[in-house]
């Protein structure tokens, strides 16, 4: 029998992670109620602690692919980058979620470990590179957030929601599975490269192949929340805990995006003319469903909701500009934008459901548009970090959202889709109208809740970066681009 | 015919007969402990084509544990068996469709050209020695220890997730702590009072 270790050092983040919640579990079960602190401190540090083992391995490893446990694992540039973003995308939604979560009785030891675990799923999901692993962090990811949803139990919106989160992603991961175990007949191997060797190579059943990637990218499109696999997303975000709802909507969307490129781009680039078709269709509907559906919300978190369809759509756009004709020229500027617009896209749900839960307290929900109103003259700061992150969500320069949806655009140009281009910009003309709609309600409309803010410290210094940042980003979009370009370009 | 041949239609009529017994018993603990014949008799028969490990398992899950939850709960609960009977006839028609369909697939599928039996010859004999347990292990632990490790993470999840969505702390229950119970002295229980003693008759 022999059996040679396997090189543990690039999956160190992972099993930091895995000790840690462990420790976290633990730790909180001997905790009184008042000693709560020391659970959310460990959690922090632990990510701190990721991010700090994932800086070394990327240094280590001196940016080259490192594969472990059987070619199960790839470490690169992009894994390394996206999951910097998971960490700073949760430690600030842990932060925001603090007051939130601790006025309504839910700041308790399991939501920090299932938070934990989630992210553990998406960092799984971002290193797959076999079926396997990315179906079994997919689980992961999704159970956790599940339970989540569901951890304000005597809410009946919320039971509803998981309810709902639950039943649509079991089926999702079925339709997953089954596009996965035809292109396992078709090729006979689960390794993602190996996938795309055979083929390159071996010139497999191409109608078999087809018929899973159709299952494959529908799963995928429901995990993205796209049209027409979007039903779940409205609901899911309205019923759930504001703070799940930020969770679900900012780090969850990184790990769905390196999804889709080990999938699509890693393992079935050879396919790219079945699969640019499916996704053209599905970026369309999405953006106009989203877009147009969005106007008509008197829910702030439904609204945001509907935000994220059209921008999942618009992001598609990036990811179906990358090959023409059988040539992938073009491929890392369209990958590498797409991957832009997803950090951007994280960058501001951040902010924009953070200001949902500041301006939230202990028996009130600020979640209809209403509560917004005349919030320049309640805070004149926090009105500003608010249009900010409506500018950048509308795409009006100089916030970073401007940048996100031209350097969509440029590839899509370049590859002769000017009509797609055309219609991306026509639909988020429409949908500037309701984030600009949130800017008229705060700065000229009376207030009908004088209730002071009161944010903790912490809070109201991240939420200021966190929209700044949206602005300085605008200004200054190259270095974050050049990250997102040559962790494409490490593929 | 070898020995093998007859040791395997002797289980497989009794696993069809155990079936047959399981949806025709009218008493829902003999239906369960038919179902568990059933059971058992499929381990045979995996052990028949060497897959000793399929065969523990189903015996350790289902038999051990499964099927003695489910006589647990079909001894506890009264169910009314007319209750259930009723219905049958009209059940039948969709039942007896349904039941026609799987045997056509199965029969399209099984003796296909691309699925048949003839397309899957039987594996070489390994040798005396060869453990299919071991090996299902061996790989488990080198190849596929990553999958291994998340699914036994993914369990950790669930476990976590049912018991935060359903321990319940119940201001009405009258639980006892025992440590309590132990460390009481008669002075907490019991409480002297000294009266005066009175006239009998008075």
């Amino acid at each position: 029998m022999n059996f040679t270790m396997p090189n543990l050092l690039p999956a160190y983040p992972e099993i930091c992670l895995l000790i840690m919640v462990s420790v976290v579990l633990v730790v909180d079960l001997f905790l009184p109620e008042r000693l709560r602190y020391v659970t959310y401190a460990l959690t922090q540090l632990t990510l701190a602690g990721c991010a700090l083992l994932t800086l070394n391995v990327a240094y280590l490893t001196e940016g080259q692919v490192a594969y472990t446990f059987s070619n199960m694992f790839v470490a690169d540039l992009m894994a390394h980058a996206l999951k910097l973003g998971a960490y700073i995308a949760v430690s600030t939604t842990l932060v925001y979620s603090r007051a939130y979560l601790a006025d309504r009785g839910l700041w308790k030891g399991e939501f920090f470990a299932l938070v934990l675990f989630a992210l553990m799923g998406m960092m799984v999901m971002i290193s797959a590179n076999h079926f396997l692993t990315l179906y079994l962090g997919l689980e992961l990811l999704s159970l956790s957030l599940y339970a989540l949803v569901a951890l304000n139990r005597d809410s009946a919106l919320s039971t509803e929601a998981a309810m709902k989160y639950f039943v649509l992603g079991a089926l999702a991961s079925g339709l997953l599975l089954y596009g996965m175990s035809m292109i396992y007949g078709a090729t006979g191997t689960l390794d993602i490269s190996q996938v795309a060797k055979s083929i390159a190579t071996a010139h497999p059943n191409k109608t078999v192949l087809t018929f899973g990637l159709v299952f494959l990218v529908s799963g995928m499109a429901f995990k993205l929340g796209v049209v027409p696999f979007h039903m779940w997303i409205p609901d899911v975000y309205h019923g759930a805990p504001t703070a799940m709802t930020l969770l679900i909507g900012s780090a969850p969307k990184l790990a769905a995006f390196a999804m889709a490129m080990r999938l699509l781009v890693n393992g079935l680039l050879d396919l790219a003319v079945d699969w640019q078709q499916m996704l053209v269709i599905m970026s369309v509907l999405s953006m106009a469903l989203g877009n147009l559906a969005a106007i008509a919300q008197t829910n702030i978190k439904r609204m945001l909701a509907y935000s994220t369809i059209s921008h999942m759509g618009f992001m598609l756009l990036g990811l179906l500009a990358g090959v023409v004709n059988g040539n992938w020229l073009n491929a890392a500027d369209a990958y590498s934008a797409a991957m832009f617009y997803v950090v951007v896209y994280v960058l501001t749900t951040l902010g924009s459901f953070g200001m949902v839960m500041l301006l939230s307290r202990a028996g009130f929900e600020a979640e209809n548009l209403d509560d917004f109103k005349g919030l320049n003259a309640r805070n004149p700061w926090y009105a500003f970090i608010m249009l900010l992150l409506m500018f950048s969500l509308a795409g009006v320069p100089p916030t970073v959202g401007f940048y996100a949806k031209l350097s969509v655009l440029q590839p899509l140009l370049a590859a002769d889709m000017a009509w797609l281009a055309v219609a991306a910009v026509l639909f988020s003309l429409i949908g500037a109208f309701y984030y600009l709609r949130i800017v008229k309600l705060m700065y000229f409309d009376a207030p009908t809740d004088t209730a002071p803010i009161k944010p903790n410290l912490d809070m109201s210094v991240l939420i200021s970066v966190n929209g700044l940042a949206v602005l300085a980003l605008g200004i200054m979009p190259q270095s974050l681009m050049a990250l997102c370009y040559f962790s494409i370009k490490s593929l | 015919m070898n020995i093998e041949a007859i040791v395997f239609y002797l289980f497989a009529a009794i696993l069809l007969i155990a079936a047959l017994r399981v949806i025709t018993a009218r008493n829902p603990v003999h239906a369960a402990l038919f179902l568990v014949l059933a059971f058992f008799t499929a381990a045979a028969i995996w052990m028949l084509l060497r897959a000793e490990f399929l065969a523990i398992v189903l015996v350790l899950v289902y038999v051990g544990a499964v099927m003695v939850l489910f006589l647990f709960v079909v001894m506890m609960l009264d169910i009314n068996l007319d209750r259930l009977r009723e219905g049958f006839w009209s059940y039948l028609p969709l039942g007896a469709t349904v039941g026609v369909l799987m045997v056509i697939e199965m029969v399209l599928v099984l003796g296909g050209k691309y699925f048949g039996a003839e397309q899957l010859p039987s594996p070489a004999d390994p040798g005396p020695g060869y453990s299919n347990t071991k090996e299902l292990g061996r790989l488990l632990y080198t190849d596929y220890v990553y999958p291994f490790e998340l699914a036994a993470v993914i369990l950790l999840v669930a476990i976590v997730a049912a018991i935060a969505l359903t321990i319940r702390r119940r201001r009405d229950t009258k639980h006892q702590n025992p440590a309590q119970q132990v460390m009481v002295k008669r002075a907490d229980r019991v409480r002297l009072v000294s009266m005066p003693s009175e006239k009998k008759g008075g």
